[in-house]
Formats: structure tokens, sequence, C-alpha cells
């Protein structure tokens, strides 16, 4: 690989996005009035649905069929007692009802919760009351990480794959082919240069909205940092898909919005897939937006560790990998 | 001369439509080679699969006796019909973009010079008109200080000083002794600047040699031009007359122009608008293509 072209192309192609100032500032921009509308929007607690995590067989607990069906209350089946109640001290649960011992968790500074237990207690009180406390997890700290990950995804998706098949239909991959410049040297440059202009971008708006906001972030920066790094390169790897062969804007433009719209409705950028199908939670893993978003709330809300999101990591990287390689084997310059 | 290039049985199919159809030539070093044809002649085609920019169903190509390559790539400069640059990046520094690409250039001041840009160095290749950015596209296909430079049409679009500046400066790579191939659809471009042309139509050559040799070969007449309402229609019949009517103009083909004017005086047709002019590259073009509208 020749170095010296790497970088000239790398230039010219970071010149480009820096001195777009509409395409910039959009990157910018639009994250931010989303982070800070829902921060409004969301700041006088406008939910009012109850959501109850169920551990066991309802049918175990005599007179708890009543209970199940009350209206406006989700339940949520969970995998462990454990793993749900740090969700009731941080408001994600309003309840944690298990059916075996009778026993139920609610956070003792959520309304939510107090309401609940007097509808589970009903007239008789076979119940076990267990007391947790917790800050509630406001809308906007779930939702950042969502917002963040959406951008990247537009931004890798159309700033390389649209932009190439862009360069290939007004000629300029033809005038660059007819230069000693590599495929490999060409989209290494576009890769890169996305990259780290990503990075940059979405460290800035973190870093603003933060500042205002104030999220919760109870993991690793540094951690958090490697989570952004590695899944904006996996999208940016699928943008190379789209950008192999295509010509036509508006065939890109297509395939683009079938990719990008199912990925952000389906990888939990707004809401949790906590309840959905299971079919609809397992297609999901095949976005890399779903693996991004879920380590950076870990790490985020729960505080996990490199360690706790290092699956998610690999599936990543093992995401680029397949991307690039398919990418790569089918670019044409024309 | 030897021969730098070498093509032999050049064949092309797009889908099923063969665009070139075994076509074979050689270019000699430093000399202008221009090929000529009608829109879908196959031209274009035919000095993309000489660039390595499109791939040829058969036949082969050579360059300094060797299949083209990467030291064809390093030592081609090419400028192509159409092309779009990078946007949002300036003149200077698309030049220094593209000289960065190739381990030999030329000196970038020196290109800046020759083909005029210093004035608007500091503006967006976007915002350049059609001469300026003729000679950008120019200053970038000479670049790398190549051996054999490619020029698809590229006075197409150029207002008449425009072409003028642009020929000289063609000229002056010609002096260099580099060698030059030219498309062009300007018969009096090809005329100016081309040591030897092909015609091609149909994907095919159909004339091949020097542009002086052609006429020549294809022409023992010149012309005598007179306005249609002065030369009577009884002389549309008569035998010693080679004569055609076309956009109020009679066009009279006369290998004794004596022998014509005296004739046109005893038929007392008045010669104050006379014009007599030799056969061109032009005329050799449309009787050997026809002169029926392309689709």
């Amino acid at each position: 690989m020749g170095f010296r072209r790497f970088l000239a192309v790398l230039s010219a192609r970071n010149l480009e996005f820096l001195r777009d100032r509409s395409a910039l500032s959009w990157n910018i921009v639009l994250p931010v009035l989303i982070v800070f509308g829902f921060a409004f929007a969301f700041s006088t607690g406008g939910q009012t649905l109850f959501k109850v995590g169920l551990f066991g067989q309802p049918q175990q607990v005599p007179g708890i069929e009543r209970f199940l069906h009350l209206k406006h209350i989700q339940f949520i089946p969970v995998e462990s007692i454990a793993s749900a109640i740090p969700k009731v001290e941080r408001h994600q649960l309003d309840m944690l009802l298990e059916t075996a011992s009778g026993s139920y968790w609610i956070n003792d500074q959520s309304a939510n919760g107090y309401l609940l237990e007097q509808l589970l207690a009903g007239g008789e009180n076979r119940f076990h009351k267990q007391t947790v406390s917790g800050e509630a997890i406001r809308y906007v700290d779930w939702l950042i990480p969502g917002v963040l990950g959406m951008n990247i995804m537009f931004s890798a998706l159309f700033g390389v794959g649209y932009v190439i098949v862009r360069y290939r239909k007004n000629g300029v991959l033809k005038r660059l082919k007819a230069t000693p410049l590599t495929a490999f040297e060409f989209l290494s440059a576009q890769v890169v240069s996305r990259l780290w202009l990503i990075v940059a971008v979405t460290t800035l708006v973190y870093t603003g909205t933060n500042l205002l906001v104030g999220f919760r972030m109870y993991g690793s920066y540094l951690t958090l940092f490697l989570v952004l790094v590695i899944g904006t390169f996996s999208m940016i790897c699928l943008s190379l898909i789209i950008a192999a062969r295509l010509s036509s804007e508006e065939t890109a433009n297509g395939l683009l919005n079938m990719i990008s719209w199912p990925m952000m409705l389906l990888s939990g950028v707004w809401f949790s897939l906590e309840g959905s199908p299971e079919i609809i939670r397992q297609a999901a893993q095949i976005f890399p937006l779903t693996h991004m978003i879920e380590a950076a709330r870990a790490i985020m809300i729960d505080g996990a560790g490199l360690w706790d999101i290092a699956p998610r990591l690999l599936i990543m990287l093992a995401m680029s990998v397949l991307f690039m390689t398919i990418g790569a084997r089918s670019f044409k310059w024309e | 001369m030897s021969s730098i290039l070498q093509v032999d049985n050049l064949v092309k199919h797009f889908n099923g439509v063969q665009a070139v159809n075994g076509v074979s030539f050689s270019i000699e070093r430093g000399s202008c080679f221009g090929l000529l044809g009608p829109n879908g002649a196959g031209k274009t085609t035919t000095v993309e699969m000489l660039e390595g920019i499109i791939t040829p169903t058969r036949g082969d190509i050579r360059y300094k006796g060797e299949p083209t390559g990467v030291a064809f790539r390093t030592e081609a400069g090419i400028m192509f019909q159409e092309t779009a640059l990078q946007e949002f990046i300036r003149v200077g520094e698309i030049l220094e973009l593209f000289s960065r690409f190739y381990p030999r250039t030329r000196p970038i001041d020196e290109l800046i010079e020759r083909c005029a840009l210093g004035e608007f160095l500091d503006r967006d290749v976007r915002r350049l008109s059609g001469g300026q950015r003729q000679r950008l596209l120019l200053a970038i296909a000479l670049i790398n200080d190549p051996q054999i430079v490619f020029l698809d049409e590229p006075t197409t679009g150029l207002d008449p000083q425009a072409r003028r500046n642009f020929w000289q400066l063609v000229n002056d790579i010609k002096r260099e002794q580099k060698t030059l191939i030219l498309t062009t659809h300007y018969m009096e471009e090809a005329y100016e600047l081309c040591d030897e042309i092909i015609i091609m139509d149909h994907g095919k050559i159909i004339a091949q040699g020097s542009p002086r040799a052609l006429l020549k070969e294809h022409f023992d007449h010149s012309v005598i031009c007179l306005p249609a309402g002065e030369v009577p229609e009884s002389l549309d019949s008569d035998s010693r007359m080679r004569l055609h009517r076309a956009n109020g103009q009679v066009e009279i083909l006369s290998d004794n122009i004596t022998a014509s004017i005296e004739l046109l005086i005893a038929r007392e047709v008045p010669l104050t608008h006379l014009q007599i002019r030799s056969r061109t590259l032009e005329d050799l073009f449309l009787e050997l293509t026809g002169r029926e509208l392309r689709s």
C-alpha cells in the first residue's frame, strides 16, 4: 500500500467534509436538537404505563390472576432476580414480582411502585414486601446512546456509501482509476476519514449536551470510546457493500434507506425491545447498531466493564471483517 | 521513429452491441495521433481501452512492447472527455493531490505557469469557467510528466479563443516529443494538430493516414462557391459541371478552375460573390461517414 497516496486521498476527503458546511452543521445540530427535545419533553415524567418485571410462573401464587389482568400494566418476564433489581432501583421497572415465593420489590421513592403495591395487595396481603432505593434513570439518559448511534449510522452509511456512488456517477472514480492509486488505498482513506470525523463529531456532541443536560455515566469513558470506534467502523464497513458497484444515486438512496430505517426502528434507538416478540429481538441482533447501542447503555446506565461488553465488541468486529471483505472484493471503479 | 503503442484486432462488446470491431493500428513515439468519427463510432471506447479504463472483449494492446500495466499508468497522462473532481477542493489543492499519486512529477509551479492557472489557484474547482477547467484537467494530465498523453475531445464546448489557446498548449507539449492521442469532433483541430489520423465508423477504421495525404488521396478537385440565386438551374444538368445546391449556396466541384470559370462567364453568371476553396478534412469526413443525422 502506498501510504503517500492513502494520505493524499484522506486529506482531500477531510477537506471536502469540513468545507461542506451544511452537511457538517446537520451532523452536529440534529442529535443536539433531539437530545434537548426529549430532555424537555420527559422532564415532567409524562410516562403513565406501569412496568412490572415477572420472575417465575404466574399460576404458582393463588390470587395473582386478578392482578395480572389489570389494565395499563405491562408485565415483562425477567431472567433473574439479580439482573432485575437494578432496574427497580433505577425506576426502569416499577415493580419486580417473584411468583414462586410471593416476594415483590419496589423502589420506596417510586410513586408507581406504591400504587402497584396497593393494587397487588387488594383486600388480602399474602405477599412479602422488600424495598430498594436508587436514582431514577431519565428517558434522556436511556435515549442518548440511541440518538448518537442513529446519527453515527446515518453519517456512516450516507457519508461513505452515497459519496462513493456519487463519485462513480460523476466520473471522479474513473479519473482516479487512471492513476497508480489502488482500490484498497482509496477505500481505506474513505473509511479512515469518515471514522475519525464521526468520532470527533460524536465526542463533541456528547460533551456539549452532557454539560447542559448531565447524563448518567456509571462506566468507563475509555470503554465507551472503544464502543464508539468499533461500532462506527462496523457501520462504515456496511456502507462499503452499497458503495461497491452502484452508479445510480437514486438506487443507492433507496437501498441505504432500506437498511437504515429498519436498523433505526429495531436497534432500540427510541424504545426498548424488552417485552417485544422474541423474533423481533433476534432479528435486531443482525444490525451492528443494536450491539453498539446495547453496549453503550450497559456502560453508561449499568456501569458495565470491558469484559461485560466484550461479546458485543467481538460481534461488531466480526461484522466489520465480513462487510469489508464483501465490499472490497466486489468493488468496481466504474 | 519507433512505435510506442501497438493495437491489434481490438474488439469490445457491450450487452450484445459491438462498439469496436477489430481495430488495429500503431502509434509512433512523439507523434500526435487523432481518432475521428461520428457519435457512436467507437472512438471513445477505443481510447478508453487504450487508457486501461475498460477491458477489451478481445485483442491486444502493447505499450513499449509490453502489455499495459502499472508502468503504463505511471507514464500515461489522461484528460477525459467528461470528468468531475472532488468537491470543495481548490485548484492548487487538486494539483497537490494528483502529484502525490505518482513517484515522479513535474514541478507544480511550472504547470501552473504553462497552463495559466495562477489567477485562480485558490478557487473551488466547481467555480471554474469551461476554458479554465480544461486547462486544469490538462495540467493534471501532465502532472506525472507523461510519455504518452490522451486528450479525449479536449476543446468541446470551448469558445474560439479558448480553443486556440488550448491548441497552443498542445503544440507546446508536441515540441517536447511527447506522444499525443487526440479524439475530436473538430476537423480543423485534427488538421491543425495531428500527424496521423484514423477515421472510425460503426466500430471500424474506414480511413487512415496523415490529414494531407488523406485529402490528396480522396480529392483531386477544388470547390467553387456561388450564391444559389445567381446560378441558373439549367446549369444543373450540364454534364461539364459537378454541381451541388445546399443552404442557398451552389458548390461546383472542379478539377480545372480556369475552364470552369470560363464556362460560368459564357453562361453570363455574375462572379462578384465567387469563392474558391480547397477540400477540407470536414468534406472528407462527411464523404466517408455520410451526411445523414446520427441518432
